[in-house]
């Protein structure tokens, strides 16, 4: 429709250039209509409905389609998440959890990035496309292969800890029979392998990323820091940290952002949202919300309270980007 | 010495990487007695094809087999990939091509939306498409992947259409093509690689999706793969024989599409754009 209206213009447009750049141009705008639309009305509007969600006592679909009033209840969904001694449970694990995953994957994806850049051509060719494959899986692929390996009768670690000298097991973990054993019942043990999963899944973009930074730095100042004698803690901690900085600067901030909302690898490794001691704030508000009975005003004020979180963290990141990217 | 140091620890990375992958597809190929004998054979001693044909023929719940739940991703993936390109490359074009007055806060914006944790956004969502009468339907997982798979679709293409030299535009004006005439002739064909690679980010994001789907389909006819595979599999039943084929399955094309787009990220975008 808006098309027709502007097609004389169109053909006007048509002259040189300069003729062109007379007046403003609405071109641009039209072309960013439909995006912006789209990410307007499906993004930042719900954004917004998130936080009006979450001032309303929302208990039932029909409130939802409309049929039904909504009660504004003004802060006391946040006021009763709040004073919940639960509440404190997820996010203690939340942070417990992201922090642990954050450092491991960003030390393990630093140590094999310098790796990477230090071996053969052949061999680095190798470990790069492993590195790749566990990168291109898909998480919720991944996370169920991850869930066969910890089995508990036919998995490949029930295996290894079967295979175990009776007398060793039974003197270090006291017990020597681990068929049956279930990995994911504690919930120590259930986080340990959920960080296990999702660092093999997030280390290879923090190593390829380091890789490529390495690249980028003239090999001479290596060079000439290990000629002066300068072990290999040295050089990273004064060469190659101070060059790389910015990169790692992003890699923390992304990686930050992502361990926080893990879900679908938590969803699938404890088979749904009933496994309450290891909840983390996205699958908390989750299950307020659609596990009956449904609470949706309760779970918009989790989803606002972790979004606030992000938020503070995007904002450093934004700033990283801006201040790298100079034609912005 | 400290090369045999490093090249062990290269080996060990490597296994760690890759060996949950390998494992997949080798449990997906193993007969069922091997997958639950009490000692696991790094390698199928009979391997077999049986969980593929029992996946592809038999039924998951009565009516629906795999076969339909991977028509159904596949409608929903496809559809989102082409809404995606189509609208991303419109707006990476006015982003890269134009100056016009918000377009610095447009861009700040693509960058900031793409750090919305997508799991708050669950419950505004399902409000959305209840309202629109939508929930149950693949078409409200079609928009909600549409939006998810823009931002990032837009400020990648515009890398891309920044990238294409301005003379060759500027050149076909002045030969007298029109602004249609320049972008279907001109940009198009030379922004085309980077709409592939873009589309793979698209296919990748709204293949994988889980919550979403989860989510807003109640009628299990209707189900997206991830959703059937979680529903399925690896609940209390362990038939991890299918379960592994219907992974090995799933996963392919991502892995396939993945290693497409590294190597197209990687080499010269520009000089190949240009030759093309």
């Amino acid at each position: 429709m808006t098309e027709l209206t502007e097609a004389p213009e169109a053909t006007a447009a048509r002259g040189t250039p300069a003729q062109r750049r007379r007046r403003p141009d609405r071109l641009p705008y039209l072309l960013l209509l439909p995006g912006l639309t789209i990410i307007g009305v499906l993004l930042l509007w719900p954004l917004g409905q998130v936080v009006a969600m979450s001032f309303f006592r929302l208990d039932n679909v029909r409130q939802l389609r409309g049929d039904r009033e909504w009660p504004w209840v003004g802060l006391d969904n946040y006021a009763q998440v709040l004073a919940d001694p639960f509440f404190r449970t997820v996010l203690r694990n939340t942070v417990l959890f992201a922090t642990a995953n954050v450092v491991l994957t960003m030390i393990l994806g630093t140590l094999v990035g310098l790796l990477l850049n230090r071996l053969g051509k052949r061999m680095a060719a190798v470990v790069a496309s492993c590195v790749l494959l566990a990168w291109a899986t898909p998480t919720l692929t991944g996370t169920i292969v991850w869930k066969w390996i910890f089995d508990d009768t036919s998995g490949l670690v029930t295996w290894l800890f079967n295979v175990l000298p009776d007398g060793l097991s039974q003197a270090i973990f006291g017990r020597s029979d681990w068929t049956g054993y279930g990995w994911f019942n504690s919930p120590l043990l259930f986080f340990a392998i959920l960080t296990l999963v999702v660092v093999w899944q997030s280390f290879p973009f923090v190593a390829v990323c380091v890789l490529a930074g390495l690249k980028s730095v003239p090999s001479e100042l290596h060079d000439a820091a290990r000629v002066d004698g300068a072990g290999p803690w040295k050089v990273f901690w004064k060469i190659t940290f101070p060059l790389l900085r910015p990169v790692f600067g992003i890699l923390v901030v992304l990686s930050t952002i992502w361990d926080f909302k893990v879900f679908t690898q938590q969803f699938v490794l404890a088979g749904g949202t009933q496994d309450r001691p290891t909840f983390m704030l996205a699958i908390y508000s989750y299950a307020e919300a659609f596990s009956p009975p449904p609470k949706y005003g309760i779970g918009a004020a989790i989803a606002v309270t972790l979004t606030l979180i992000l938020l503070l963290v995007t904002g450093l990141y934004v700033r990283m980007v801006l201040n790298q990217e100079e034609y912005v | 010495m400290k090369r045999l140091v490093r090249n062990g620890a290269a080996l060990l990375v490597a296994l760690f990487a890759a060996f949950p992958v390998y494992w997949m597809v080798v449990t997906s190929l193993k007969p069922s007695s091997e997958i639950f004998a009490s000692t696991p054979r790094p390698v199928p001693a009979e391997p077999t094809l049986e969980h593929y044909r029992e996946l592809l023929t038999g039924n998951l719940i009565p009516g629906v087999s795999f076969a339909d739940f991977l028509l159904n991703s596949l409608l929903v993936t496809g559809v989102t990939v082409v809404l995606s390109g189509l609208v991303a490359l419109l707006a990476a074009t006015a982003v890269a091509r134009f100056h016009f007055t918000l377009r610095t806060s447009f861009l700040i914006m693509l960058l900031v939306v793409q750090m919305v944790p997508l799991e708050a956004l669950v419950i505004p969502l399902f409000l959305m498409i209840q309202r629109l009468g939508l929930y149950n339907t693949l078409p409200s997982l079609i928009l909600t992947y549409l939006a998810f798979s823009l931002p990032f679709a837009i400020w990648m293409l515009r890398g891309f259409v920044a990238a294409v030299p301005k003379e060759l535009e500027e050149a076909a004006a002045l030969d007298g093509a029109s602004r249609a005439q320049t972008f279907r002739r001109i940009l198009f064909p030379l922004v085309a690689p980077g709409l592939v690679a873009t589309s793979i980010f698209s296919f990748i994001t709204a293949w994988n999706e889980l919550i979403f789907a989860l989510t807003f389909i109640n009628d299990q006819s209707r189900y997206t793969l991830p959703v059937a595979m979680t529903f399925f599999f690896g609940r209390d039943d362990t038939a991890w024989g299918s379960v592994m084929a219907a992974s090995t399955l799933f996963t392919l094309p991502v892995l396939l599409f993945f290693l497409l787009v590294q190597r197209r990220m990687v080499t010269g975008l520009v000089a190949g754009a240009v030759k093309g």
